[in-house]
This record gives C-alpha cells, structure tokens and sequence, in this order.
C-alpha cells in the first residue's frame, strides 16, 4: 500500500512536469493547429539557462534575494528569456508558413527543433550538464510510511498553482474567452474583433515560459541534463496532449498527471524497462474506443 | 539534378520529352560510381536507402495523406527479421529480401487495422507510439532474440552460391539502385492505376470519397502495407550493408528524416522524393566543413524550404493543376 501511494506522489510529480510541457503543445495546437515540434527543446532551453544562472548567478543572486530568491529569480530569467526565443522563433519560422498550410509548418516546427537544440549543443557543449546540489535542503517529511522530499512538495505545489493560474485566464478571463474563440473558428473569431496576432504572440509567450520553468523543475529534480532531452519529454509531452483530447486545456493538465501516474505504476508493477511501452499502449488503446481523447470532444464533420 | 521548367504550366508546348529526364538521371546514376572513391559511392548508397525509405513513406504520407511518423519501426521490423533469421538459421539475404518486406507488411496490417480509422494527428501520434514500441522492445530483448541496445551482429553478404556475392561498396550501390529503379516502375503504375486514383481521392477528400463508393478502410490498410513492405525491403539491404543492426538507427529522429524528405520533396511526387532524399542524405557530407555548426544550417534550411517552396521542391501535378490539400487548410 505505501509502495502505491508512494508512486502515486512520484508519478504525479512527473505528471506534472508532462501536464506544464504539454499545456504549451495544447495551446499552439488548438489555436494554429500545428503540432509544435520545436517546444520540447523550449524546455531543453530553459533548463540549461536556469543552470547558467544557478551555477554562474547564485552568488550574487543568493547575495541580494536570499537562496529562494535566487531560485526564483533564476526561473523567472529562463521563462522570460525562453518566452522571447519562442516570439522571435513563431516570428521567423512559423509566421511566414503558416499561409502555405499545415503540414510545410511540421516541417518547419521540426526544422526549428533541430536548430535550437543544436544551438544548445554548439553554447553548452555535447555532455551533460549537472545541477547544483543542495539548492534545497536535503529535507523530507513522513505522513506514516511515506515519505515526500522538500523538492517535491515545491515542485507540485508550484506546478499546480501555475496550471490553476492558466486555467483561470484561459476558462475565466475575457482574454482567454478570446483564445478558445480563436482556437475554435479562427475566422470568425477575427470578425468578432479578436486580434489574432495577439492571441499567437500571448501562446508563444506563456507556451515556452512554461516550457522553461518545467526545465529548471526537472534540471533540480534529476540533477541531469542533456541537451537531447527535450526530444523525450517533448513525446511524453505531446502524447500527453492527444490523450487528454488535444487543443483541451483542461484535458492536457489530466492528461500529462494520467501519463506520469501511469508511467511510475507501470516502471514499479511491471518493469521499469518496458514502461514506456505500457504508456503508449495505453494511450493506443484509449485512442481505439475514444477516438478524440479522454476529454476531446466529438466533432461532427463538416462536408 | 536539376529541375526541369519546361514541363510545367504554360511552356508545355515547348516541353522536351517526358522520358528525358528520367533517362538521363539512369545514365548519372550508371557513370558516377566509376568516377569518385568508395567514400563518395558509399553516400550514394545511403542516398539510395533513404530514397527507398522516401518512397516507402510517400505512399502512406504523400498519396493517401495519411500522418505516419513511426515508419523507422517498419524499416526496424524488415532489418530485424533479416539480421536474426540470417544469423541464427543462416538463411540467405536473397532469400530474407521479400521475408523481410512481408513480415513489415504483416505487422503493419496487424497494428494499424484497429487504429486505421483514427484522424489526422491522432494517427500521427499513435504511429509514433508503435515506432516507439518497436524501439524499445528492440532494446530489451524480448526472448533473447535482438540482443539489446548492442544489436545482432555479423550478418551475411546477399549472395546467391559462390555465383554472385555482394560484397564491395560498388555492388551495394547497384543493389540499392536497382531496387530503388524497380520500385520506382512499380510505383508509377500504382500511381496511375484505380488503387492510386482511389489513393489520392480520399487525400483530397475522405468522405467524398467513401461516398463515391471507394473502400477508404481497405486503401488505407493497404497503403499502410505496401510502405511498410517497402521500408521492411529497405531494412533487409542496410543491415545486409552495415552488417549489425541496432536500436538506434530506428529512432524517432529517423522516421522524422523521412518525413522530411517526403514533404521537401513534394507529397506524392516521385521525382520529389529523390530530391528530398538526395537533401536529408548529401546535405550533411556537403556541409561537413561547418563541423558542429551544420546542423545549425540544416535546421534553418529546412524552414527557409518551406517559406519559399511549401509544397515541396517538385510538387506532384496532374494536368497541370496542383493538389488542393497542399495549398490550402487541410486540418478540418
């Protein structure tokens, strides 16, 4: 039993990572309809400038603001400077091939994706890079038999906040009533007065913002990172987007916390090697009897 | 190769004849070899696989207009089959050639039936999924049979006897080429024939199409098939060529080149396919002077592709009039 629960705790913090990384795929996606290849290497991004500023910054950062000021402002640095990457990269490599359809902008995205995460490559170097250790005290807390680390409490406790913030402004808010207006019929939408540049640049502002934050999560959490990793969570990522009905807001939280609980229960119950197969059975499988996702919507076709 | 103006649009009259280019490009093809290092036939031969791959893709991708980025476990399967049968039973690679294509056939109508209705990126991703699958199965070894991350090593030249043994980077090449030519004829007649008129109807338009009476299950299945053999050929040739075969030449990032290629090249185009093969292949030995940069080139050459040419280098037309799907919002 506390093996379960235990794993639960583990598979939702990765979950949440997934669930941050696929709000960002979620939002391209229901307003351009492109899937956003280049947005797993947006997190890549931002982990290695949250570690630039971790290992080359906390001195004077942790001077000035304290040790979790110095986190924080290390975050903040890497989702402001990854969200103008992702205005300049929309700007020259989307924009212009949008008018040309779909499936150029794939290629263009992935295209995007090789650039960035060579660019990574050619700054930080091919090897991994480590993470400070002891940012955060070493601490953990025992509710019975389980035992959660400090780092994991900050890690889901920020990562929920940030999904009920943008839940807010997406669900609540006149400008997020603009968004999902765009997403669903983005003509119409431009007639009704809704600026559509602003609804792009405002996805391509927080998309990769939250990209970047995620980065600097799973950099604290594994310590590790390398510069090919965007392409893995980048999958997850995404898979967790179909699975929760892509273009869902709310369907792409669920579906990246499902996807990291599914994956950890799978990794502890079944084999750890094969758990990405259980994964994207699952996920096969969920498509097979709901061909829209667990929350999508069932879209009559038009003739 | 260069493209040829003429026969497009309103200079038709001054067109030269159809079989031109195609000839001369066979006459390229039979000359280089004879003229540069085995280095260079050598990247004539992965040109030559990754055309064969191109092509494998374009039918699911270019005719049907089916999203597939999981061909690589397609390719994995016919390498596979090869390397094990070959090094276990010691069957011939001859032999293993249409083996190979077949068992890719089999397992692409065994995965893709139940997933075959689904729509545009959902298929896309559930394609990813059984490439993925396929990968990492290959990594854990299932029955002893893959040999892990390492792969199965010393797999046998194609030879027939002592007759004809394939053994120099030469012969590879030819091997590759002849295929590829083969596939090439077959695929032209499929293209004209009423299995890639019905192809090309459900790209343009699935439900006018089931509504005309085509069978849009049965063509998909069967594109599915017919790419995943060919890809399964391909397989059988590269594990023949390298000798070993391991998971990470089947990664995501592979199927992604062939992706690539099908969309630079022009969806549904043959020539187009060459083309976008001949980039994903010979760009990165052009450039290897840029040294770790070059993919940085790659990368933004790609996007500047699809801003200036976005329906690929030698779009496929019919009577002079370009596909729908491809200039317009083919999302909904």
């Amino acid at each position: 039993m506390h093996l379960l629960l235990e794993q639960l705790i583990n598979g939702l913090t990765i979950g949440s990572f997934y669930a941050l990384i696929a709000l960002g795929y979620s939002m391209v996606y229901g307003v351009l309809k492109l899937i956003n290849f280049a947005h797993g290497d947006f997190f890549t991004l931002g982990s290695y400038l949250g570690y630039t500023v971790l290992v080359f910054g906390t001195a004077l950062l942790t001077a000035h603001f304290g040790l979790w000021g110095g986190m924080m402002a290390a975050t903040v640095v890497a989702a402001i400077s990854v969200s103008i990457v992702g205005i300049v990269v929309e700007r020259l490599a989307y924009r212009p091939v949008y008018p040309a359809g779909r499936l150029p902008a794939v290629v263009s995205a992935l295209g995007a994706s090789i650039f960035l995460q060579n660019a990574i490559m050619v700054i930080w170097g091919p090897r991994y890079q480590a993470y400070p250790s002891q940012l955060i005290p070493n601490m953990h807390f025992q509710f019975g038999d389980i035992f959660i680390t400090l780092l994991q409490i900050i890690i889901l406790v920020f990562s929920f906040l940030l999904m009920s913030v943008l839940y807010y402004v997406i669900q609540r808010t006149t400008f997020g009533a603009a968004i999902r207006a765009a997403a669903h019929d983005r003509h119409t939408a431009a007639l009704m007065g809704i600026d559509f540049n602003k609804v792009i640049l405002f996805i391509f502002t927080l998309g990769p913002a939250l990209g970047a934050v995620t980065g600097v999560m799973v950099g604290m959490y594994y310590r590790q990172i390398s510069f090919t990793m965007g392409w893995n969570y980048g999958l997850k990522a995404f898979t967790a987007t179909i699975l929760g009905g892509i273009g869902n807001i709310p369907g792409a939280m669920f579906g990246g916390l499902i996807l990291g609980v599914l994956e950890m229960l799978g990794a502890s119950y079944i084999s750890a090697a094969w758990k990405d197969v259980f994964v994207f059975l699952i996920l096969i499988l969920v498509l097979i009897f709901r061909p829209t996702g667990l929350f999508g919507e069932k879209v009559a076709e038009k003739v | 190769m260069p493209v040829n103006t003429n026969s497009t649009g309103s200079a038709r009259t001054l067109s030269v004849p159809r079989w031109i280019m195609p000839m001369l490009a066979g006459a390229i093809l039979l000359i280089y070899p004879f003229l540069v290092s085995d280095y260079y036939i050598d990247i004539a031969f992965y040109f030559g696989i990754y055309a064969l791959l191109g092509l494998s893709l374009n039918i699911v991708l270019g005719e049907v207009g089916l999203f597939d980025l999981g061909h690589a476990g397609f390719y994995a399967i016919g390498a596979y089959v090869t390397a094990i049968l070959n090094t276990r039973y010691g069957i011939p690679i001859f032999v293993l050639l249409p083996v190979s294509g077949l068992a890719a056939a089999l397992f692409a109508y065994i995965v893709c039936s139940p997933i075959i209705h689904l729509k545009g990126d959902y298929l896309c991703i559930v394609t990813i999924g059984v490439g993925e699958i396929v990968r990492i199965a290959l990594i854990n070894n299932p029955f002893d049979l893959t040999g892990g991350p390492n792969g199965v090593f010393g797999i046998d030249f194609p030879r027939i006897g002592e007759l004809l043994v394939i053994d120099s980077s030469l012969e590879y090449y030819f091997l590759i080429w002849a295929v590829v030519g083969l596939s090439i004829i077959g695929l032209i007649s499929l293209q004209n024939s009423r299995i890639g008129r019905a192809w090309n109807c459900i790209r343009e338009d699935g439900i006018a199409a089931s509504a005309s009476g085509i069978d849009v299950r049965y063509y998909k299945l069967l594109a599915f098939v017919l790419g995943a053999g060919l890809a399964g050929i391909a397989g059988n040739i590269y594990a023949s060529k390298l000798m070993c075969v391991s998971p990470e030449s089947f990664s995501f990032w592979e199927s992604c080149l062939m992706f690539c290629i099908v969309l630079i090249g022009g969806m549904g185009s043959i020539p187009g396919v060459l083309i976008g093969a001949a980039f994903i292949s010979l760009f990165p030995e052009i450039f290897r002077p840029f040294a770790m940069y070059r993919m940085l080139v790659f990368g933004s050459v790609m996007i500047l592709m699809m801003m200036f040419r976005p329906g690929g280098f030698w779009p496929r037309k019919r009577g002079g009039v370009s596909y729908r799907s491809l200039m317009e919002d083919s999302g909904d």
